[in-house]
């Protein structure tokens, strides 16, 4: 394995760095307004249109392939282009309650309450930093060679297969921390709460998509429940790659607890700048990964409107040249491959050669 | 929308169907005026009614079904989109006469200098808006009405646009019989800054002329509130049942005029008070829930709050994850990432990176 190591950047450097990305954030915010506004408005409006017609097509069998291809856009949409960023307080400053963080609840089994907490501030703040960003693996895979080797990572492919099928189980049951309860850091106890949200939660979307709307559709019961798990299906595997092409391509960098003490925010925007990767694509692409497409970007700021994020690109790119430091991207099909190798290559222990120095902090790896 | 449609609407099995996004969500794509549990409100009419430096206007609405209807001297919070397509909320006294559910009212509203919602309303809005409205709410209501009749006299002391809800209770008595023919006089008193600022003056001038024995005295310029002018138009007006209404030093001197009688009913509505721009920490921090008050500091609100023994929830200390937000009611606070104040009131910030210009109340 080879590595490309960049010379870290001095402290003078990540202030300047730091006060570039603050420039092009305040840019952004005060040019907010109507466009933004017109177009998450538009895409609720898609959202609920192709919810609606995909409930509907379910009354007509031979559409089910119809029925089930809109409903499963429409439950992406809400969860990506929608829910995420809408959750992320990209929107709050609309003073819509429709688009406001703390009152938008997702088409998901996790409640948007324990997502906020374990998505945009355990993970956003904690951006692969290992021991802290708990996202790194999910609790259950093996996706970096600082997580020691245990002969249970023999099984990352199937537990990462089975992440992926269930996958807003797993974003729920998350939180539960059950890594940590097996290993007795954590208590039945704190898991209370949670555990009660989640189920409130569970039960209002099981009953929605596997016991009214079927049987709504009377005789057709058991045609409508297998496609409403179908879109729920579809959007759990494409919500997954998404993700994980966002964060474990090749290229991507973790950070040790110690080296991200008393950060710098130049530091900070760094660290969120190697701790992600892109996928390029077209337009649709964007739109239906909610413009994950663009993590780096979202890493930098998770507060302003996706939809912004392909002209921040463009400056960040050419920042990142200046700065010497890698911008990992790649089409889809690349960064799905090489998330699939890693998957597959941390299911072995680590060769590590110990010529490197063992304290690492920064991977730097460059994009396959 | 019928009696039937609204029950069907806020069914438990409709509310299942839509969650988590819930029934209005849907409706809203549809048509405005469709709700099922969030009342909305379309502009039916906009009347000019005074148009000095500050020029006045009312506003007649037709809400949702939802609309639960309004007491007399009650107000409504309404939100607009200002230009930025950013939702602002204010309160406004209703001015007309009672309504039920789902029937028409009307606001009247004085356009502020400073008022992004007024003078929205006052100068931009036409026929056919829709505004976001909450029920009606507050306690300066009469407490006359057909089911608890009494022979009650009733005494009216206003001030600018404070005359609004003592409009709907005077509107409301003249509907519905409750003048001054059953030994209930009304009497009226109202201080303007000049005749061309009167509102209703129309109005009010036929009310005084009508046979009803409600007696309305207007007053302008100079010709401020004193209570001995008062104790001459009613000589016990301290053991009559009084609504006042008006700014806030007319409002000290009534009070004052009062003492401590409880038949003097008073509503306030204050005017923010934004302390110049200021980069040094001046006057105190308010926190409302726990009701303590504080010299600013000038850090930031959530540090402010812990260091009173306070532990609001928060997430990352850096804005970024919107764990902190809290409600603002009053004041001013500065960005400290970027410096833009702000001094909306009920206005929601991340605590996190928002420190207090002046005075400021924040809901913790």
């Amino acid at each position: 394995m080879t590595t490309d190591t960049h010379t870290r950047m001095s402290d003078e450097q990540l202030e300047k760095f730091g006060e570039e990305m603050d420039a092009i954030r305040q840019r952004v915010i005060a040019d907010l307004g109507e466009a933004d506004a017109t177009y998450i408005r538009g895409i609720v409006k898609k959202q609920r249109q192709l919810e609606v017609a995909g409930r509907a097509l379910m009354y007509l069998p031979p559409a089910w392939p119809l029925a089930v291809a809109s409903l499963s856009v429409s439950k992406i949409l809400d969860n990506m282009e929608i829910g995420h960023n809408v959750m992320h307080g990209q929107y709050d400053w609309m003073g819509d309650p429709g688009l406001n963080s703390r009152m938008y609840e997702w088409d998901n089994v996790c409640p948007s309450s324990q997502w906020k907490y374990s998505h945009n501030y355990i993970h956003h703040t904690f951006t692969n930093v290992l021991g802290k960003d708990r996202d790194i693996g999910y609790g259950i895979l093996r996706m970096d060679e600082d997580q020691k080797w245990h002969p249970y990572y023999l099984g990352n492919p199937v537990y990462a297969f089975l992440l992926m099928v269930f996958f807003e189980w797993g974003v729920a049951m998350h939180d539960l921390e059950v890594e940590n309860l097996v290993a007795g850091k954590r208590s039945i106890s704190e898991n209370k709460a949670l555990h009660a949200g989640i189920m409130k939660k569970v039960k209002t979307q099981a009953l929605k998509d596997y016991l009214l709307f079927p049987a709504l559709t009377g005789p057709l019961f058991p045609l409508t429940l297998a496609g409403n798990a179908t879109a729920n299906l579809v959007r759990n595997v494409w919500a997954f790659n998404i993700i994980f092409c966002g964060h474990f391509p090749a290229g991507v960098a973790t950070f040790s607890e110690e080296e991200c003490e008393d950060e710098s925010r130049g530091h900070w925007y760094y660290r969120q700048l190697l701790g992600s990767a892109n996928i390029s694509g077209s337009k649709l692409l964007h739109l239906m990964s909610g413009n994950l497409s663009h993590q780096i970007e979202h890493h930098l700021f998770p507060d302003i409107p996706a939809r912004r994020y392909p002209e921040i690109a463009e400056e960040v790119r050419e920042i990142c040249e200046r700065y010497g430091i890698a911008y990992n991207t790649g089409p889809l099909h690349r960064q799905l491959g090489s998330v699939a190798k890693k998957i597959c290559k941390m299911a072995l222990p680590t060769r590590r050669s110990k010529a490197t120095d063992p304290g690492t902090v920064v991977d730097h790896k460059l994009a396959a | 929308m019928t009696p039937l449609a609204q029950r069907v609407l806020s069914s438990k099995l409709l509310g299942a169907l839509t969650a988590p996004h819930g029934v209005d969500r849907y409706l809203e794509q549809i048509n405005p005026m469709w709700a099922a549990t969030e009342v909305r409100a379309r502009v039916v009419e906009v009347v000019r009614e005074t148009s000095g430096e500050h020029p006045v206007a009312t506003v007649r609405l037709q809400p949702t079904t939802t609309w639960r209807g309004h007491r007399a001297g009650q107000y409504v919070q309404v939100g607009v989109e200002v230009p930025g397509a950013r939702r602002t909320t204010r309160c406004f006294s209703i001015s007309s006469a009672e309504s039920g559910p789902g029937e028409e009212f009307t606001i009247t509203v004085r356009a502020h200098a400073e008022g992004l919602v007024s003078k929205f309303l006052v100068h931009d809005a036409e026929p056919g808006l829709t505004v976001h409205l909450s029920q009606a709410e507050g306690a300066f209501t009469l407490s006359e009405s057909p089911a608890t009749p009494t022979n009650n006299r009733l005494l009216y002391v206003t001030g600018g646009s404070g005359i609004t809800p003592a409009m709907s209770h005077l509107r409301t008595l003249l509907r519905d019989g409750y003048d001054g023919r059953a030994n209930r006089k009304v009497t009226f008193v109202h201080y303007a800054r000049s005749p061309e600022d009167q509102i209703f003056a129309e109005e009010l001038q036929r009310i005084a002329w009508a046979d009803n024995d409600v007696s309305v005295h207007l007053r302008y310029g100079d010709d401020v509130f004193t209570e001995a002018a008062l104790r001459r138009l009613v000589p016990d007006f301290r053991q009559t049942d009084t609504w006042a209404c008006g700014p806030a030093p007319m409002m000290d001197l009534v009070r004052e005029a009062y003492g401590d009688s409880p038949r003097l009913r008073t509503e306030f509505f204050k005017l923010s008070t934004r302390p110049a721009g200021t980069e040094t920490a001046e006057g105190e921090v308010t926190f409302a829930r726990e009701g303590s008050t504080a010299a600013n500091t000038g850090e930031s609100l959530l540090e402010q709050a812990e260091a009173r023994g306070l532990t609001p929830e928060f997430g990352c200390r850096m804005g970024i994850c919107f764990s902190c937000v809290s409600r603002k009611t009053e004041g001013t606070v500065r960005n400290v990432l970027t410096g833009e104040e702000s001094s909306l009131p009920d206005e929601e910030v991340r605590i996190c990176v928002s420190a207090p210009v002046g005075d400021c109340v924040v809901d913790l």
